[in-house]
């Protein structure tokens, strides 16, 4: 056999215990960011090392993994990480979300609600909330340490003194446990309610930063606001154009060099799931569907 | 004189007991008051139980110091089977552990002896690993904090009878404070350092 043989989802024993022991500490400590000894994974940077070095700490023979990118199952870092434990650890794998006991995502969390038999995993690129604000670890170090959150929503009043409203629309900060400022990862505002008391537990993945922090479940998580400028999520104004959902976070796609456009849900496994029962929006007889020549638009 | 020979032994499978394991103590520690089963078997020498063996066989290395109680550290079986299985260095000053495994609970050391962790490294604080006599059935108590969804009702028998009134500390420290598991036999609960007591039964 010429194939190198890995270990049980890529990972060495020893760099599992690591992270596990940074595991239970961050979900001791809700909202704090447990350093870890991240180790180098057979992808770049930015393309989920911290997720996936969490997930395979995590992941035994019973799991069914599903991988989510922006809310999709079907674009490329999706499918890489999802075939990388397929073949490291021999897992089943699924993009229906109530099948999964482990959700790796980036950048979104489901539409449909989690139940507590389920682990979602962050990828992380920068932990640190308070990050652009002070660029000095040592410094946001302590911030976190006496709770010195001042800063934080100094930058959200600048926003309204400049937009009018509060206009960071991803990686809204969050206090976690009315204690640590958390930043939720790039997840869209629109997701940030899902995280406050979900009962599944919440753990984020920062490969090059080296952090791993978690929400437990049934944890309060608050996104920072003000009495006069209370946190909204946002959300385009119309329906999918597949589904006709409502209430689902909508990515907006491009359809023509006339300006024309069509909004579509970004969980493409929810979106699915409603055409299959039956709900069918305006364009339900979506674009990038192929159609032979001739056949009729229907 | 024990040969390694004559030793328990560890897990007949490292990599997917150790896995099992520690889901086990994950779910502990992310729903406090919940018992959990450990799956795996291993050797258990000594005072030791069998949740105790399977969470030192999970995450004892040579990166974590451990603290022994007098009743662990006394037993040679305990301290040379961690030695061989987990290689983790044994420290005698409490307040340097990663871990406490604490085989007589009437001879917990008061917890401000062990880590508490650093305001600024809250994460650099030991984790008591506690054997204790049931967790089915003994004195009711009801715990909240996050990971539970209002109430859980943990029945235990614990000793030290006052472990809840002491780890009130964890109150005052807190980000700071001390995370404790529970073993008893195969099951284990995790006391993570948020877990609030709101009222003791009888």
């Amino acid at each position: 056999m010429n194939a190198p043989a890995y270990n049980f989802a890529y990972l060495d024993e020893q760099t599992k215990r690591m992270i596990r022991r940074a595991i239970l500490k961050a979900i001791s400590i809700p909202g704090y960011q447990v350093p870890f000894a991240s180790r180098e994974m057979p992808m770049p940077y930015g393309w989920g090392t911290g997720g996936v070095q969490v997930t395979a700490a995590i992941l035994g023979p019973q799991d069914v993994l599903k991988v989510i990118d922006q809310g999709s199952d079907d674009t490329t870092n999706a499918i890489s990480i999802r075939k990388f434990f397929a073949k490291t650890a021999g897992v089943a794998t699924t993009t229906a979300t109530e099948e999964a006991t482990v959700i790796q995502t980036r950048h979104r969390i489901p539409e449909t609600g989690l139940h507590e038999n389920q682990v979602l995993v962050y990828q992380v690129p920068i932990p640190e909330p308070l990050r652009f604000l002070e660029p000095r670890e040592t410094e946001t170090r302590r911030m976190h340490a006496l709770a010195e959150y001042g800063l934080m929503h100094v930058k959200l009043y600048e926003d309204i003194a400049r937009f009018g409203h509060i206009a960071t629309a991803y990686a809204y900060p969050v206090k976690v446990n009315a204690r640590y400022v958390m930043d939720p990862s790039p997840t869209p505002k629109f997701d940030n309610p899902k995280m406050d008391n979900c009962p599944a537990l919440q753990l984020f993945g920062a490969g090059r930063e080296k952090r791993i922090y978690a929400i437990p479940p049934y944890t309060q998580v608050v996104s920072l606001d003000f009495e006069d400028h209370p946190f909204e999520p946002y959300r385009f104004n119309a329906p999918c154009a597949l589904c006709a959902a409502e209430n689902s976070y909508l990515d907006e796609v491009v359809t023509d060099d006339k300006g024309g456009r069509m909004f579509v849900c970004s969980d493409t496994d929810y979106c699915e799931g409603r055409q299959a029962a039956g709900h069918h929006g305006s364009l339900s007889a979506a674009p990038y569907k192929e159609r032979a020549q001739g056949e009729s638009n229907g | 004189m024990t040969t390694i020979a004559e030793l328990p032994p560890g897990f007949a499978d490292k990599v997917l007991s150790a896995q099992s394991t520690f889901r086990s103590v994950m779910d502990a520690m992310a729903r406090p008051g919940l018992v959990q089963r450990i799956v795996p078997m291993a050797g258990t020498p000594g005072p030791m139980m069998r949740g105790t063996a399977a969470i030192a066989l999970t995450l004892f290395d040579h990166d974590t110091p451990l603290w022994l109680d007098a009743r662990m550290s006394e037993s040679f079986d305990v301290v040379k089977w961690l030695k061989f299985h987990t290689g983790a260095p044994v420290v005698q000053d409490s307040s340097i552990a990663a871990f406490a495994l604490i085989a007589d609970g009437l001879a917990l050391p008061p917890l401000e002896r062990f880590a508490l962790g650093s305001s600024e490294y809250p994460d650099r604080s030991t984790t008591l690993i506690l054997q204790v006599d049931s967790l089915d059935a003994g004195r009711a108590f009801e715990l909240h904090g996050p990971g539970i969804d209002g109430v859980a009702t943990l029945q235990a028998a614990i000793r030290p009878a006052d472990l809840f009134e002491r780890l009130r500390v964890n109150e005052a420290l807190f980000p700071r404070g001390i995370d404790v598991v529970l073993v008893a036999d195969e099951a284990v609960v995790a006391i993570p350092r948020t877990t609030r007591v709101v009222n003791k039964g009888s």
